[in-house]
């Protein structure tokens, strides 16, 4: 099982990717600069959390133009594997690869905490080994997390299972009072069309160990390995 | 060119408009042996401020111990260094930017948390934590909320675009801060013990090379405005607050951590406060060597700037380097990669001179070592802090019911959750942070291993003010405290150091005070001062801080399968008190928020007991015997057993003691103690015999309410709607 881990200036959670990428496949993941413009050949590629290009312009817009990322685009056109994690997922909006904005959180304040996320989708790479309905616990550390899309969008996403977590309580509830940044419909984490591209704000990869207070974010990993053996 | 720079007349008012009296001027034509030029005017006034000369301070500083087995580098380089086993070391040290935080508060606080990781990462070590200590006015003075919103924003803006987590920190609030607040910033950060770097240049004719952003025009003279009182027109200095651009920074950490990673560097330093001039000047005093530097090859943000500009400029995120001959287009493409300037500046050379050149002109030459060595030293006069009574518990009117009293104290300022502060910073970036903010102490993994570090920031200002030598030992030993109620073993502390105006005797009497309390306990604890900082002159229209000799504590814990948070976990677990209650009510949060009385002597600190205290305590934690442990401090017992219950969610009934007085016993701040929670009281007991430590069961963990015996209680929701409730409704006012 061969994993990548895209790096660009300014991200900052890649050796927490690869903990969890390792802890999840066995193998360290390969890192790729965004210089680069050829992958190597791989299963899973992840885009992490950080401040790539310290946010400027808008979060992820300009490593949306790296090089790399065109190779990022054809792999996933090929149907690899691709999850990203809060800067992460907001360099694979920019780069058309899933739809919607990520915009400034609501409370327009950095947030750090845990919150509970429900698994609307367990029918996907990322989440098969999860319950349908579950109610996993992971930490977010965003300033701009508050996910829109226009409405016919959502009601597409909706329609096709392709909202993969939503921000809830920790009895399931998906209400305003949970909806921490302010994302249309409580939405955490959604998939393209395919199903092969995963894009969520909370981070699975900073609760993978007892001492981080939870390993509710291991199965997220474990989903990967399973979906491509 | 700018020739007006070098002919500009040197007046008397230009020589003070650089902070420098008659005394040290006369000294600066002794040290020159001629009249100055403008640039190397400009040069004495930053290298002699207060901020980078610690004049007034340094006779006191030196008194201070340093030393332990585990010290590799004491106070003097960017930042302090210790052994913490199996070939690593701990890199650490804290730093005011108190002056610029007031000014501006987002961009202070921000370049004061990019400062001092400079300080950690020139040393070779990665920064793993963040923590700080922060001092604002009264809530209601109308300035506090916006100063309190933008400098949270500038730490976490900084440190979250960093990628290290800021695992934790303390928050006060008095009126004495009104005019001045305090933003201490400390980073601890991860070496190789034997890959640690240093500042002292060497070898003649080696290239002397800039790393980094480019130099502007911000911050002139921003080490010269931190060595002086305000007045009502310091918003005017708000052009001397540097910017701060974090993802420059790391770029410059990640650039620098490659380059060390190789055999290329000689010395580096950071340029801090007063820039190019302190960072070339330390280097070469500390090398014994001479500099001649090219000021026209410095990258420059604009253009027309002057050698005067460019040697006082404060522009953040930059590094000056002596590298080994011959390596310089190695480095180089190290900083092109991670697409950063890199400039050789300069060469080292053997005339102990720091010549400066301008398109092949000199700029200024001046002596090296009597500029940067022999700056002036003062012995202020002192006077010392005179003592008051100790509060007697029958003074005490107790017309507050214990429960009303916790109520009113959990949802004080000085007591009220700081969750609305810390849920802005990043805390879990690097995804080692095992204990996070909120409790006793942060504490992060070493990475790849079962060892933690756990590090945390202590000062009680009410208590140094009172009594500056019982309130110097005080802030020791509650970071002592702090550390060991994560099953932590203390190591080093840094200390920064703020207070009023020195020129003043009452305050230098704090400052010495303080300084011989936090030398008496650092050599009782075997805990020295690895490095510090100074802030002096933070008063305004000549109203002074309270002294806050702010310390940062680093320990290690050794397994992390054996460490200890604050929360309750199992309802049937006993509480016992470790240590003495002694009933000391003077500078209490009870006397102050209940009482209305802010007086009497503050907790004496008897460090033989802290010391044994705390020795039993960690055997305990490392022993797996407790795992639930917090330290008693502001608020006394009751407070401490109500946060317990807060953060585990399960309640807890207290039984009181026979005699003596309640409130005493339930409030006083009396150091050295601990509440720990066990299912093995028994075994606790005979151990805190056995150390001669006093201990005793005080009541029994269940329910969801916090009671005393068994009759009046408050509910943990209700509890923790006040503790909670108060900073977000606070800061909420601000928008209207």
């Amino acid at each position: 099982m061969k994993s990548a881990v895209i790096l660009f200036p300014g991200i900052n959670r890649e050796n927490d990717a690869i903990a969890a990428l390792e802890q999840a496949t066995g193998t360290k993941p390969t890192v790729v600069w965004h210089g680069e413009t050829e992958l190597p050949k791989t299963d899973i590629i992840m885009v992490p959390g950080g401040f790539s290009y310290g946010d400027y312009l808008r979060c992820g817009a300009m490593a949306a133009k790296s090089p790399i990322m065109r190779a990022v685009a054809e792999r996933a056109k090929a149907g690899v594997t691709i999850l990203g994690v809060c800067n992460g997922f907001q360099i694979l909006t920019e780069a058309g690869l899933l739809p919607g904005a990520l915009m400034r959180n609501a409370s327009l304040k950095f947030i750090c905490k845990n919150t509970h996320l429900k698994i609307e989708n367990t029918n996907t790479r990322f989440t098969n080994q999860y319950k349908t309905g579950e109610v996993v616990d992971y930490p977010v550390a965003h300033h701009d997390g508050n996910f829109f899309a226009d409405s016919e969008t959502l009601d597409r996403l909706e329609g096709e299972g392709r909202v993969v977590l939503r921000y809830c309580d920790a009895n399931g509830a998906v209400d305003p009072a949970t909806n921490l940044n302010g994302s249309q419909r409580n939405i955490a984490g959604i998939i393209n069309e395919a199903g092969n591209v995963l894009g969520m704000m909370p981070h699975p990869e900073n609760a993978i160990d007892p001492l981080h207070g939870g390993t509710d974010g291991r199965n997220l990993f474990k989903s990967l390995v399973e979906a491509a053996s | 060119m700018s020739a007006n720079d070098f002919n500009t007349p040197i007046t008397p008012e230009l020589v003070k408009e650089h902070g420098l009296n008659e005394e040290e001027y006369k000294l600066v034509l002794e040290i020159m042996g001629r009249e100055p030029n403008i640039n190397e005017l400009g040069i004495f006034s930053v290298m002699w401020s207060e901020h980078c000369s610690y004049k007034s301070s340094k006779k006191w500083l030196k008194t201070l111990p340093t030393k332990a087995d585990w010290v590799i580098q004491g106070p003097g380089e960017n930042a302090g260094v210790i052994d913490i086993g199996d070939g690593q070391a701990a890199v650490f040290k804290m730093e005011s930017h108190n002056h610029p935080s007031f000014i501006e508060p987002y961009q202070g606080a921000a370049t004061g948390v990019g400062g001092i990781m400079r300080d950690v990462f020139t040393m070779g070590a990665r920064p793993v934590a963040n923590l700080n200590a922060l001092r604002f006015g009264e809530p209601d003075h109308p300035k506090t909320r916006h100063l309190l919103s933008g400098v949270v924003e500038g730490i976490g803006g900084y440190g979250n675009c960093m990628g290290v987590p800021t695992i934790g920190g303390e928050t006060n609030f008095h009126a004495s801060y009104n005019g001045n607040i305090l933003v201490n910033a400390m980073t601890v950060g991860l070496a190789d013990a034997d890959n640690i770097f240093y500042s002292a240049a060497a070898g003649i004719g080696n290239p002397v090379v800039y790393v980094g952003s480019k130099t502007g025009r911000d911050g002139i003279h921003g080490a010269t405005m931190a060595s002086a009182e305000f007045d009502d027109d310091s918003d005017e200095k708000r052009p001397t607050v540097q910017v701060g651009d974090p993802f420059t920074e790391k770029l410059l950490l990640e650039a620098c951590l490659e380059l060390m990673a190789t055999d290329m560097i000689v010395a580096i330093q950071d340029m801090g406060a007063a820039g190019l001039t302190s960072s070339s000047f330390e280097m070469a005093s500390k090398g014994g060597v001479g500099v001649e530097l090219w000021l026209d090859k410095v990258p420059m943000r604009e253009e027309g700037m002057t050698p005067y500009e460019l040697m006082l400029s404060e522009s953040q995120e930059r590094m000056l380097m002596v590298l080994k001959p011959g390596c310089e287009d190695a480095a180089k493409a190290i900083f092109d990669k991670w697409e950063l300037d890199f400039a050789v500046i300069g060469i080292l050379t053997d005339t102990k001179r720091m010549v400066l050149k301008w398109h092949g002109e000199v700029a200024g030459d001046l002596p090296i070592d009597p500029l940067a060595e022999a700056s002036p030293e003062y012995d202020r006069p002192w006077e010392p802090t005179p003592k008051q009574d100790r509060i007697d518990p029958a003074s005490i009117s107790g017309k507050v019911s214990h429960i009303d009293a916790l109520k009113t104290l959990i949802a004080s300022p000085d007591l009220a959750s700081r969750r609305w502060i810390w849920e802005q910073y990043d805390h879990l970036v690097m995804g080692n942070t095992i204990v996070r903010p909120g409790g006793d102490a942060g504490v992060v993994r070493v990475s790849g291993t079962n060892k933690g570090i756990a590090a945390t920031t202590d000062c009680t200002p009410r208590y140094v003010m009172a009594d500056p030598v019982e309130g110097g030992k005080q802030a020791v030993a509650e970071a002592y405290r702090n550390l060991v109620a994560t099953g932590a073993k203390p190591l080093a502390i840094t200390d920064n150091m703020n207070f009023g105006n020195p020129e003043r005797p009452r305050i230098m009497g704090q400052f010495v005070g303080a300084c011989q309390g936090i030398a008496e306990a650092c050599i009782a604890l075997d805990f020295p001062v690895v490095s510090g900082n100074v802030s002096l002159y933070n008063e305004t229209n000549g109203v002074g801080i309270m002294p806050t000799p702010a310390i940062g504590g680093v320990g290690v814990i050794s397994d992390l399968g054996h460490h200890a948070t604050i929360g309750i976990k199992r309802d049937d677990s006993a509480l016992i008190m470790i240590g003495a209650a002694t009933g000391e009510l003077g500078q209490s949060l009870y006397l102050k928020t209940i009482e209305g009385r802010e007086e009497g002597a503050p907790p004496p600190v008897d460090l033989n007991a802290e010391k044994r205290a705390g020795m039993l305590v960690r055997e305990l934690i490392e022993l797996g015997l407790v795992r639930t442990c917090h330290d008693i401090a502001d608020g006394g017992l009751l407070v401490a057993v109500a946060e317990m219950c807060l953060a585990g969610n399960i309640g807890a009934d207290l039984h009181l003691p026979e005699s003596g007085s309640e409130v005493a016993w339930l409030f006083g701040e009396d150091q050295g103690r601990y509440v720990i929670a066990t299912r093995d009281p028994d075994k606790v007991l005979n151990a805190a015999g056995s150390a001669n430590v006093a201990a005793v069961i005080i009541g029994q963990a269940g329910s969801d309410a916090v009671t005393i015996d068994g009759g009046a209680k408050v509910s943990l929701a209700e509890l923790r709607d006040l503790n909670e409730g108060w900073m977000p409704s606070y800061m909420a006012e601000a928008v209207q």
